[in-house]
């Protein structure tokens, strides 16, 4: 079976660098799956998972938010953080799914702190979905 | 002449001071390494968000996105990495020295700009200066993380897009070697300076390119400036190690003139002895 390179690299160093057979993708357009030989293409993504898949066997990492680029025999993703779901620190993300709800309730619906604190929500949620496996 | 206790004191003295600061040079020169490792990861990022920026400038080069257009300049924004201590050398005068020229040379008043401080010797300055510091980040851990800055990063590029000031540079020293960083200005917004890159693949924009530069570009900004920080940061334990270097250097000269001066004081005394006995006994004879 065909394989695609895949990078996931953060400010703070790569995080993922592997030969995939197929990379499943969370865009602001929409859930996306990439095969070797895909176009050229950009795409900025969501707060969610990127399903690797490998030999059967499938790799969840936990994106915020970034980018993926895809050329037809590499897909790089750029992200301001990024975890393999082994790593996921899993008390933390509970604090801070407890953090962002505390937050949520105090702070009025418009400002920008809400927004903050929803979008840290989003975050942990993700991780902790991540680290469970079910998305 | 002193007497001897006294120069003995301040061999001892000095001694103790150069194990500290030879102690301080060595945990320098290990943080400078970890800081230099720092550095280097993040640079895949880096490399690859700037091609893949210059791809996209490249495909559409008459973007409208406010942060790769000029605009008339009424106010500007300067963002000042400084180390949290001193003991480092010129390293924090050399960066505050560079800024308050810049600021004298480009304005008249204190209302045409305003200050991010990265590290408390820079937010101090310009507080005690009088200058309106709207956001400082101190007690950054020395290796630090994306994560640790990002709140400043996000700040400083979200208000240039509100429209808060028009320009952002960015001051702080930039890691050459070991024994040499230089004070390094950097304009980080807007960004007019990305380089096409020459490559031909010509990307499908998944929805729109102006709707991947909305993301992009910020995230752009402020990875500009978190690799600023981690070159300041090794910069910092350079400058640190290279001055707690010359200062066992120095405390070490001290020591052996000190030490020469107090062997010869015992040698005076000596002599003065033997000078008064035998004086004694001829006075005797």
């Amino acid at each position: 079976m065909k394989t695609i390179k895949v990078n996931i690299v953060t400010p703070d160093g790569p995080v993922y660098d592997s030969e995939v057979n197929m990379v499943i993708a969370n865009t602001t357009s929409g859930e996306i799956g990439v095969l070797p030989g895909h176009i050229p293409m950009v795409a900025p993504l969501k707060v969610g998972a990127i399903r690797l898949k490998k030999d059967g066997q499938t790799d969840i990492v936990a994106l915020s938010g970034g980018f993926i680029e895809v050329r037809p025999d590499q897909v790089s993703i750029l992200a301001q953080s990024a975890e393999v779901s082994s790593t996921i620190d899993l008390e933390r993300a509970k604090e801070a799914v407890k953090r962002a709800e505390e937050r949520l309730n105090l702070s009025q619906q418009d400002d920008v702190d809400f927004k903050r604190a929803e979008l840290s929500l989003r975050r942990a949620m993700n991780r902790i979905n991540v680290y469970e496996g079910n998305i | 002449m002193a007497s001897l206790r006294d120069i003995k004191s301040r061999i001892t003295s000095t001694k103790k001071t150069s194990q500290i600061t030879k102690a301080m040079q060595m945990v320098s020169a290990s943080k400078m390494n970890r800081a230099e490792l720092n550095a280097k990861s993040f640079v895949p990022y880096m490399a690859k968000i700037q091609e893949v920026v210059g791809a996209i400038a490249s495909g559409t080069s008459d973007s409208g996105h406010s942060m790769l257009k000029s605009r008339p300049v009424a106010k500007t924004a300067y963002l000042v990495i400084t180390a949290d201590r001193g003991l480092a050398g010129a390293y924090n005068s050399n960066v505050l020295r560079a800024v308050t020229n810049a600021i004298r040379e480009r304005h008249t008043s204190n209302d045409q700009f305003v200050i991010f401080a990265v590290g408390r010797i820079g937010s101090d300055f310009f507080t005690k200066r009088g200058i309106t510091v709207i956001e400082s980040a101190v007690g950054l851990p020395d290796q630090p993380s994306f994560a640790d800055i990002k709140e400043i990063a996000r700040k400083a590029v979200g208000m240039f897009t509100e429209g808060t000031y028009d320009e952002l540079y960015m001051y702080y020293n930039h890691y050459v070697s070991a024994i040499q960083q230089d004070v390094t200005e950097k304009k980080v917004l807007p960004l007019t300076d990305i380089t096409p890159s020459s490559a031909t693949t010509s990307y499908e924009f998944e929805p729109s390119a102006d709707a991947i530069l909305e993301v992009l570009l910020p995230q752009y900004a402020e990875s500009l400036i978190y690799g600023a920080l981690l070159d300041g940061k090794a910069s910092e334990h350079a400058a640190r190690m290279t001055a707690m270097k010359s200062a066992t250097d120095n405390a070490s000269e001290l020591i052996s003139s000190l030490t020469l001066q107090f062997n010869r004081a015992r040698q005076a005394a000596i002599t003065q002895e033997i000078t008064e006995i035998v004086g004694g006994v001829a006075a005797l004879e």
